[in-house]
């Protein structure tokens, strides 16, 4: 009887599951195309070295600012660099610092607002104090000023995206808490004697854990914003590095001769956002539908 | 309601000291040393010292703290630019109106469209007018603010010159001239309030078209152009309000970004380039201000919608 009742608990996990993947996959066409390209520029960036033509960096001044050619399929910029090998480099050097920003954050700021929305606590006054003061210095300044800190590269902006986008983390995470424990089986568990520790983690994330995932997508793409914003503004990583963003930068010396090194890089930033907002999106509708609208 | 009132003045008094705290405690963290900034690599020694004595670098942190927010606090003197010892009060002073003449009507115009467009999605939803605005609102909401700007200029500017590539030129100095060439900066600005806007406006009305009062009416057989702007839109621009005034953060943290792609001598482009010289007091300056702007807006519309709305007022007592 056991058995059968475990059986029957694997077959209904197994049904959500693809109900799930029904639902994300049933939206139609833009939301398969935006998981194509996703999986698509994290493959060119893992394979970058194998993918591009040319050495991102090697410059050839003979060469430069050359419209797309069979030879340089995307164009050579002001240095005479392949565009389309810095394209693929900086798609990998973006994707990193969302992924790593992302991450950091997501961690920091999913613990710091579980416990700042469950506890009734001094800690979770001050935690929930200093976010406010942090997020009355709208974001991209304070990312600047962080940025500024850590120094320039890929390592101290991945670090401080992530310092970052802690406070909205923690913001949206503690909403999330507050409406979640005044579920039912939050007291039930509390009545029945659970540690506060195992009510956390054992109720709370994982019930948490499908608009965590919504909100954790969603946030890949506003690092990207910032990043790329950040190093158009020459704050981030510099160059020789390829990034999207300082590839707008370098090229908007040259809009009239080639406004085309503008655009490439600049589509690509905007086709990965909107890409990872629509994979959230989608998410969110197949894992949790009455959040639609809310995050 | 003046008690209400009061406290909101007090705790965004309270927030903007705590505010300027954190700002100066980051401004130690910024690599390099100021009076190396401010006299070159070459200085002497003793030179340095002096400098360090007259600026009172030397002091422990939280007496330059005080120092400076002693100075901000009674004569409104933020202090001095390390680079060009030019007063920073005065250096945003010059540069303030630029920003807000860009900011404003940003900020109006985003909020007029925005309202209008929600609207427009809400009452044709489902159809193709719907999707298509909210194709554009959700691209809009995914691109960067500097891409915007660019690609409007390769477009426009270069393609059918119908604006200027960069530059400014003030309101007061030459209306016609910062027409033409705050024209896109402002639509730029104005977009993403846009955006924000029809998104929360089109839900809300959704939200309150479904609603029992709504039903009524329409069964009371009153038309529908009465239904929607007498009855539900009053409802459903409540929470909107709010919006707008977090909007304020955005024009704000738009102008960062679009005072240097177009050049514009504004708040936004000092703090960029005070970061980038490590000119200490500028960049605390400039973030002081930019956050007191956005927590006075926050401020002024918690009081708005207390007034508006009076359940408000009860639950935040």
């Amino acid at each position: 009887m056991d058995k059968d009742f475990a059986k029957m608990q694997r077959d209904t996990r197994a049904r959500n599951r693809k109900q799930a993947l029904r639902i994300f996959f049933g939206r139609g066409v833009i939301m398969k195309v935006c998981t194509g390209v996703l999986i698509l520029f994290l493959f060119t960036s893992v394979f970058a070295e194998w993918i591009a033509p040319y050495d991102p960096a090697v410059q050839n001044l003979v060469e430069k600012l050359q419209a797309p050619s069979a030879a340089h399929l995307l164009g050579t910029d002001f240095l005479g660099r392949d565009v389309f090998s810095r394209i693929i480099f900086g798609g990998r050097v973006s994707m990193y610092v969302s992924l790593l920003s992302g991450s950091f954050a997501a961690v920091i700021g999913i613990g710091l607002g579980l416990v700042a929305g469950y506890m009734d606590s001094m800690v979770s006054r001050g935690i929930m104090g200093a976010t406010d003061i942090i997020l009355s210095i709208p974001g991209i300044v304070f990312t600047l000023i962080i940025a500024a800190i850590m120094g320039t590269g890929v390592a101290s902006l991945t670090l401080a995206i992530g310092i970052g986008m802690v406070p909205t983390y923690i913001r949206m995470v503690n909403g999330l808490v507050l409406s979640l424990k005044e579920n039912d089986y939050i007291t039930a568990s509390r009545l029945v004697g659970q540690s506060e520790r195992k009510i956390l983690l054992g109720h709370l994330l994982p019930n948490a854990f499908p608009s965590l995932i919504v909100l954790y997508t969603i946030n890949l793409g506003n690092a990207i914003m910032t990043e790329s914003s950040l190093s158009y503004l020459g704050v981030g990583i510099r160059p020789p590095t390829a990034t999207w963003g300082n590839m707008v930068s370098d090229a908007y010396a040259y809009l009239m001769q080639a406004p085309w090194l503008a655009i490439i890089p600049g589509i690509c930033i905007i086709v990965l956002i909107i890409s990872f907002n629509v994979v959230g999106d989608g998410l969110r509708d197949a894992l949790d539908p009455r959040l639609r609208g809310k995050l | 309601m003046i008690r209400y009132i009061w406290k909101k003045i007090v705790t965004a008094l309270l927030l903007v000291l705590l505010v300027s705290f954190l700002v100066f405690i980051l401004m130690q963290f910024l690599p390099g040393d100021p009076a190396v900034i401010a006299l070159g690599d070459s200085a002497s020694a003793e030179a340095i010292q002096e400098y360090r004595d007259t600026y009172g670098l030397d002091n422990p942190v939280l007496v330059q703290y005080l120092n400076w927010i002693k100075g901000i606090v009674f004569h409104w003197d933020f202090g001095k630019s390390i680079l060009n010892a030019r007063n920073v009060t005065a250096y945003m002073n010059e540069r303030l109106p630029n920003t807000i003449s860009i900011g404003l009507p940003g900020l109006v115009f985003g909020v007029l469209t925005g309202i209008l467009v929600g609207i427009l999605s809400a009452v044709k939803r489902g159809t193709w007018v719907d999707q298509g605005l909210t194709l554009i609102v959700n691209f809009f909401l995914g691109a960067p603010r500097f891409l915007v700007a660019i690609f409007g200029v390769i477009v426009l500017g270069l393609h059918f010159h119908l604006i200027p590539l960069q530059g400014y030129t003030a309101p007061w100095v030459n209306f016609g001239e910062y027409l033409h060439k705050a024209f896109w900066p402002v639509v730029v600005n104005a977009i993403y309030t846009t955006a924000i806007l029809a998104r929360q406006t089109r839900s809300n009305m959704l939200e309150v078209i479904n609603q029992d009062f709504v039903r009524t009416a329409r069964a009371n057989g009153l038309s529908e152009g009465r239904i929607i702007f007498r009855y539900t839109l009053k409802n459903a621009l409540i929470p909107v309000v709010t919006i707008i005034g977090l909007q304020m953060r955005n024009i704000v943290a738009g102008a960062v970004i679009i005072e240097n792609v177009f050049n514009i001598p504004g708040i936004g482009q000092m703090l960029v380039s005070g970061v980038q010289q490590r000119d200490y007091f500028i960049v605390q300056g400039c973030v002081l201000i930019i956050s007191m702007v956005t927590v006075f807006c926050n401020m002024f519309v918690d009081i708005a919608y207390g007034l508006i709305d009076p359940r408000v007022r009860k639950a935040m007592r």
